[in-house]
């Protein structure tokens, strides 16, 4: 892992990608002590970017047609989206992971069964299923994160069902067989372990996609409840009022912009030097 | 290969039972939920018992699910609960709209794509290829909804040059199409270029390509002949596979500009909670998005001589 670690040093792009992640995410965790204005109050309405109103508090990136503070909520909806995105992609992971090791290790019955759904879930364009899975349970932070699971789980369960396939068959798997461990350990010590370099470019490349996931959802009013900002939110109420509201909208757009091309380098710079290593 | 191909078709035809069965099961299992959906939320519960009598609920769920099938085949669809007309009469025409912003940006983006994978691949970390490969992940990193909303600041707010709708309310309008259209190129043809470069540069440091040159062949006559027709064979099937994104992609792209397509529909039907529409729209998606995969998979046999002579060596 430390080789991986001093390769990545060296792509300059891979260092860019973890800059916009670090960006965000201390942006996301700070944003409480932040010396920020108040995300949900309204104060001054359509503020241009580094207007000033008449206490004389600066709007750096201005404000939006309900008068609330754009800095503030983008990065405060930096918040909800990095959240919601962990969360929701932790969840497909444990289930992903859970269910490929088991189908790839022990093959039989199980194997297909659960390859079946895999591919029954996977033949949906994402999309449409989100709209099914959302429309049927309703709106909400919960119900996001079960949509999330259901089409990322199967997509982790096909890349961890395939690495298993090859590892098994490793000496060290062998080893451990005749040590007598028990078919839990190895899969999840042995097996699992030895994966997790494919794994991490897969996990940085699904946290983009679910990054995306999440704003899509919001934009669409299928995701996290009002007033809390989420960027994709933020473009949708946006829409309506046109042209004198250019500024509501890029703000957001490049935010999120910003943190998937983040994931997308590091996913490269990751898969680059994993390969080497 | 026929074995293979015949053993696809039939996991085709098993997923869209399952996935048919797992859409009526959800939406139509609860009989009164289904009554007031139909007939409001201020309906009585009488009402609801004589609908669901008169509608031919009172059968047992698999037969309701049989009957529903065999309707479907026949191409009814049901009736819209928001638009009260027959779901089949405003979803034919969706269809046609969502195809033609489909051959759009089909049409735009694969010449493009091939292009950009075979120039990049065919000379690997040169400086074209460095600048064509940040290109596309730059691009694939912009969501479709951030690159409309980008799109619009500047040709339509800024400029001027464009429609920022495509309601085409005045009729249908090539201007109204460009911007739906070069949201999904833009988001949809990095990864087309990336599976053409990775498959260019596989071939080119082929033993067979090397032969070629070394045999004193003239370079344009091994890049043609020799190895694009064979570093083709990878980015046909990813294409044909683009139709699932595609289908995801357009449901955000016709949001945004108020395109009328089949996305646009599907959308507006599940936050109404119009069932037959959204159990209609879904299996139509579902079936394009399995039919693709079955062409990819068929023509990648057809495509590659490894398999294609299978049967002959064997």
């Amino acid at each position: 892992m430390a080789g991986v670690w001093a390769r990545l040093r060296e792509s300059p792009l891979a260092m860019l990608g973890l800059l916009l992640v670090v960006f965000w995410l201390v942006l996301a965790l700070l944003a409480p002590v932040l010396p920020l204005l108040d995300p949900n109050a309204a104060l001054d309405a359509f503020k241009a970017p580094l207007s000033t109103s008449d206490d004389g508090i600066t709007y750096w990136l201005g404000t939006d047609h309900k008068g609330r503070d754009i800095l503030a909520r983008v990065i405060f909806g930096a918040r909800q989206v990095l959240l919601w995105t962990i969360l929701a992609s932790a969840v497909a992971y444990v289930l992903g992971i859970a269910m490929g090791l088991t189908a790839g290790y022990l093959g039989g019955w199980w194997d297909e069964t659960v390859s079946f759904v895999g591919n029954v879930l996977l033949s949906f364009p994402v999309m449409v299923l989100y709209i099914v899975i959302i429309s049927y349970l309703g709106a909400g932070g919960l119900n996001i994160v079960l949509a999330v699971t259901f089409a990322s789980a199967p997509g982790i369960m096909r890349i961890v069902r395939a690495l298993t396939l090859d590892l098994k068959h490793r000496d060290y798997v062998a080893a451990a067989q005749t040590r007598g461990e028990s078919s839990l350990y190895i899969m999840f010590v042995e097996i699992l372990l030895n994966a997790r370099g494919p794994l991490m470019v897969d996990v940085c490349l699904r946290l983009g996609y679910t990054t995306i996931t999440i704003a899509m959802l919001g934009y669409l009013g299928l995701g996290l409840p009002p007033p809390d900002p989420d960027w994709g939110k933020m473009i949708a109420e946006t829409q309506p009022l046109g042209s004198f509201a250019g500024h509501m909208a890029v703000v957001p757009a490049l935010a999120i912009s910003s943190l998937v091309l983040g994931f997308n380098l590091l996913a490269d710079g990751l898969r680059e030097s994993t390969l080497d290593a | 290969m026929l074995k293979l191909a015949a053993k696809r078709f039939v996991s085709m035809i098993l997923i869209m039972v399952t996935v048919s069965f797992a859409l009526f099961a959800l939406f139509e299992h609860n009989k009164l939920a289904v009554a007031g959906k139909v007939l409001g939320p201020y309906s009585s519960e009488q009402q609801r018992l004589i609908w669901l009598d008169e509608n031919g609920y009172d059968a047992p769920f698999l037969i309701r699910y049989v009957d529903w099938l065999g309707e479907l085949a026949q191409g009814d669809f049901g009736t819209s609960i928001e638009l009260n007309v027959p779901v089949a009469d405003v979803l034919w025409p969706r269809l046609g709209n969502t195809a033609i912003l489909a051959a759009v940006v089909f049409a735009v983006m694969i010449p493009l794509s091939l292009m950009l994978g075979v120039l990049a691949g065919l000379r690997e970390a040169s400086i074209r290829d460095r600048t064509i490969s940040i290109i596309s992940v730059i691009t694939t990193s912009v969501p479709e909804f951030a690159s409309a909303t980008l799109l619009t600041a500047i040709f339509v707010f800024w400029l001027g040059w464009l429609p920022g709708t495509s309601a085409m309310s005045a009729g249908f309008s090539w201007a109204e199409v460009i911007l739906p259209a070069a949201v999904l190129v833009i988001y949809d043809f990095g990864y087309v270029t990336r599976m053409t470069r990775a498959a260019m540069i596989d071939v080119m440091t082929s033993d067979f390509v090397r032969t070629a040159i070394l045999k004193g062949l003239p370079y344009q006559r091994v890049v043609f002949r020799h190895a694009l027709r064979n570093a083709l064979i990878a980015p046909f099937t990813v294409i044909v596979l683009q139709m699932n994104w595609l289908l995801s992609g357009v449901i955000i792209v016709e949001v945004f500009f108020a395109y009328k397509g089949f996305g646009k529909l599907l959308l507006d039907a599940a936050l109404f909670g119009d069932i037959y529409v959204i159990e209609a729209c879904t299996l139509i998606a579902v079936l394009v998005a399995v039919a693709s995969q079955f062409i990819s998979d068929v023509g990648y046999m057809v495509l590659n001589p490894r398999i294609r002579f299978d049967k002959v060596r064997a």
